[in-house]
């Protein structure tokens, strides 16, 4: 075959769409650990060797199995009530997970949608809400947290509700902003000279501009919400006992930290940081991910 | 007697067509009535006057040039056609007649099918009109959508088309990119094919080349001319490049401070401009082979549009202002050949045409 013969031929466009997600450049590290999380969150009750809310007394305080005194049944040792800490931990994440990230969500979607409004149809709607906002913020959130649990009483939905509550106000102060940058835009000017009604506006072409932001907060949020829970779980107002949450073993576990049972703080310390950190990573890299511009670079 | 053009008689002049339209064909598609445009402050202490008492008409198919410099009121008035005004930016009064409807007095719902449907317009940045986010043949497509209800897919094969029509290379592929991967005169084209999507009778571009290089400017043109014939629409082109007018237009209409100084048709007005501004613009154009003369400028300031002199708002700059310049503002007197100019200097004119 001679050389003219043979035509170059381009690999077929990519589109966009098709090139956002290619396996290697996945930041590994992060999704790894929540990717853990959350299969011990869904297999917790396969995984658990024993029961988490159920000890034996006789066997208090038992060091993981590398110390003296450990031994293979009790992996990561017990607690003060005798109950294994491998087990509680996994049930543990099934708390953190299922808090966390509903709790974010609905806040997202209520501070999102508030933010939209506020920003664009502006005027006394625009009041309303950002005073409101302001109010809320002058509050301290962990403060707030208590005292709305205080009234509706510990569960596991309640938290989520109150953490929804306190924090969508940080979604509706980022996206008000943006939305305010947004709405100056030549692209939605065209789109109202266009005759696209106020609604289509804001859900075609507000929305998706601001959902990148949106999605960066979450994630930042999702640390700052798992920890909230923690300290409420911490402070007797979250997550009730014997339900094993990660705060609430760090509260349990706090008198014995002195006289050497370490265990019972540093590991659910552990799974609180690495679970924040891995969020963080994974949003730093959404938010790179999402921006359609650098993407292509 | 011709030559006693009292005020009265001019003000039902510019209004007689409209109430006289039924039996004639040739009934504008566009027609402004004395449409005045205030921005008023929160206060209400003050009122700048953007559009001040404009009448002018558009026949279908014609092109409409409105030139004058940055704040003579332009856009406002492009804005004001569309009912698509900041909010401190109201009408005042008047009426802006399109089709036999007055869009004025339309609901805020029967607007929004004027808007996009009917009149298209094309803005002063037509490289950053484009949503980043979304790919090019949605965005030509969702006007066709929103006023048509078309399918997707329909749409998508109608931006296609489009994208065709405004001379984009392999449509197919564009058509599933985004914005940044386009060039800047790609950007334009695609704006230009949003704008005539779903084939709208009348196409505002506000200032469209002003941010493109000459070759690119000079390639739009060519493009609008021809979606223009081909589709038949008015075009109104509002700019300050009094080259693209004598390229592009039929009419033209003169802005200063708000108000219509001069309008005709372009020939007559630029070989022999009525107003004092139109000549002193004209003989600011640079021209070819003519390098011994100095470019004149026009002296002094345009007026504060919130507080306008008592008589005519150029007076203050005219090279011709007499004493009643000052004390009195001109009516729009007609002139021959549908040429109308609001300078007391057109009055004496047709003073001593009729003696």
């Amino acid at each position: 075959m001679s050389m003219s013969s043979e035509i170059i031929v381009l690999p077929p466009s990519v589109t966009p769409r098709a090139a956002a997600i290619r396996l290697g450049e996945l930041p590994m590290i992060p999704l790894i650990i929540l990717a853990t999380i959350a299969f011990m969150a869904i297999f917790a009750d396969v995984l658990a060797p024993h029961n988490p809310e159920v000890g034996a007394l006789t066997a208090r305080f038992r060091p993981p199995f590398w110390q003296a005194g450990g031994s293979m049944d009790h992996i990561l040792g017990t607690d003060q009530l005798g109950r294994d800490v491998l087990s509680r931990l996994i049930f543990g994440a099934r708390v953190s997970m299922v808090v966390g990230f509903t709790a974010v969500i609905f806040a997202g979607v209520v501070g999102t949608a508030l933010g939209i409004l506020a920003g664009y149809l502006g005027g006394w709607v625009d009041q309303v809400i950002m005073r409101i906002t302001d109010a809320w913020l002058a509050l301290p959130a962990l403060t707030f947290a208590i005292f709305l649990a205080a009234i509706v009483g510990p569960s596991m939905w309640n938290i989520v509700i109150i953490l929804g509550l306190v924090y969508w106000t940080r979604y509706a102060r980022v996206v008000r902003g943006e939305v305010l940058s947004l709405k100056e835009r030549e692209f939605v000017r065209l789109a109202i000279v266009a005759g696209c009604s106020k609604l289509t506006i804001m859900r075609r072409h507000i929305l998706p501009n601001v959902v990148n932001s949106a999605i960066v907060l979450a994630t930042l949020m999702l640390g700052v919400v798992i920890v909230t829970e923690a300290s409420l779980s911490f402070l007797g107002v979250g997550v009730p006992p014997p339900q094993p949450a990660w705060g609430l073993m760090l509260s349990d576990g706090k008198q014995g930290l002195m006289v050497g049972y370490w265990w019972l703080t540093v590991l659910p310390g552990c799974c609180i940081m690495l679970m924040v950190l891995s969020a963080n990573l994974l949003g730093d890299w959404l938010r790179v991910k999402l921006d359609p511009q650098l993407r292509q670079l | 007697m011709i030559g006693s053009v009292s005020n009265s008689t001019l003000s039902s002049v510019s209004s007689d067509p409209r109430r006289g339209v039924a039996a004639t064909p040739a009934r504008p598609l566009l027609e402004l009535d004395n449409l005045s445009t205030h921005y008023i402050s929160a206060q209400g202490t003050r009122v700048v006057r953007a559009v001040d008492d404009v009448s002018l008409r558009i026949n279908a198919g014609e092109t409409l040039g409105i030139v004058g410099e940055s704040g003579s009121g332009k856009s406002t008035l492009a804005l004001s056609i569309l009912r698509v005004l900041p909010p401190a930016a109201q009408i005042v009064s008047g009426q802006v007649w399109f089709e036999g409807e007055d869009l004025v007095r339309m609901s805020d719902a029967q607007m929004r099918h004027v808007r996009g449907k009917r009149i298209a317009m094309i803005l002063q940045d037509p490289m950053a009109s484009l949503n980043p986010l979304f790919t090019i043949g949605n965005q030509v497509g969702e006007p066709i959508r929103v006023h048509e209800g078309a399918s997707r897919a329909e749409a998508w094969r109608r931006a296609r088309a489009l994208l065709k029509s405004v001379h984009i290379p392999s449509p197919e592929t564009r058509v599933t990119q985004f914005p940044h991967e386009m060039s800047g005169g790609m950007r334009q084209r695609i704006v230009g094919a949003i704008g005539i999507s779903c084939e709208p009778r009348l196409l505002i571009a506000d200032e469209p080349t002003t941010s493109l290089d000459l070759t690119i400017q000079a390639q739009y043109l060519n493009l609008l001319r021809e979606l223009q014939r081909e589709h038949g629409l008015a075009l109104i082109f509002i700019t300050h490049n009094l080259g693209i007018v004598a390229k592009m237009c039929d009419q033209l209409v003169v802005m200063y401070a708000g108000r219509v100084v001069e309008s005709g048709p372009v020939s007559r007005i630029f070989n022999a401009p009525a107003h004092p501004y139109t000549q002193a613009l004209l003989n600011s154009i640079p021209r070819m082979g003519d390098s011994r003369q100095r470019l004149t400028a026009i002296e002094g300031q345009p007026p504060d549009l919130s507080a306008l002199p008592r008589g005519c708002a150029f007076a203050a700059r005219c090279p011709a202002a007499f004493d009643r310049c000052h004390k009195e503002a001109p009516p729009e007197f007609n002139l021959d050949g549908g040429r109308t100019a609001r300078c007391w200097l057109s009055s004496v004119a047709m003073q001593s045409g009729a003696a």
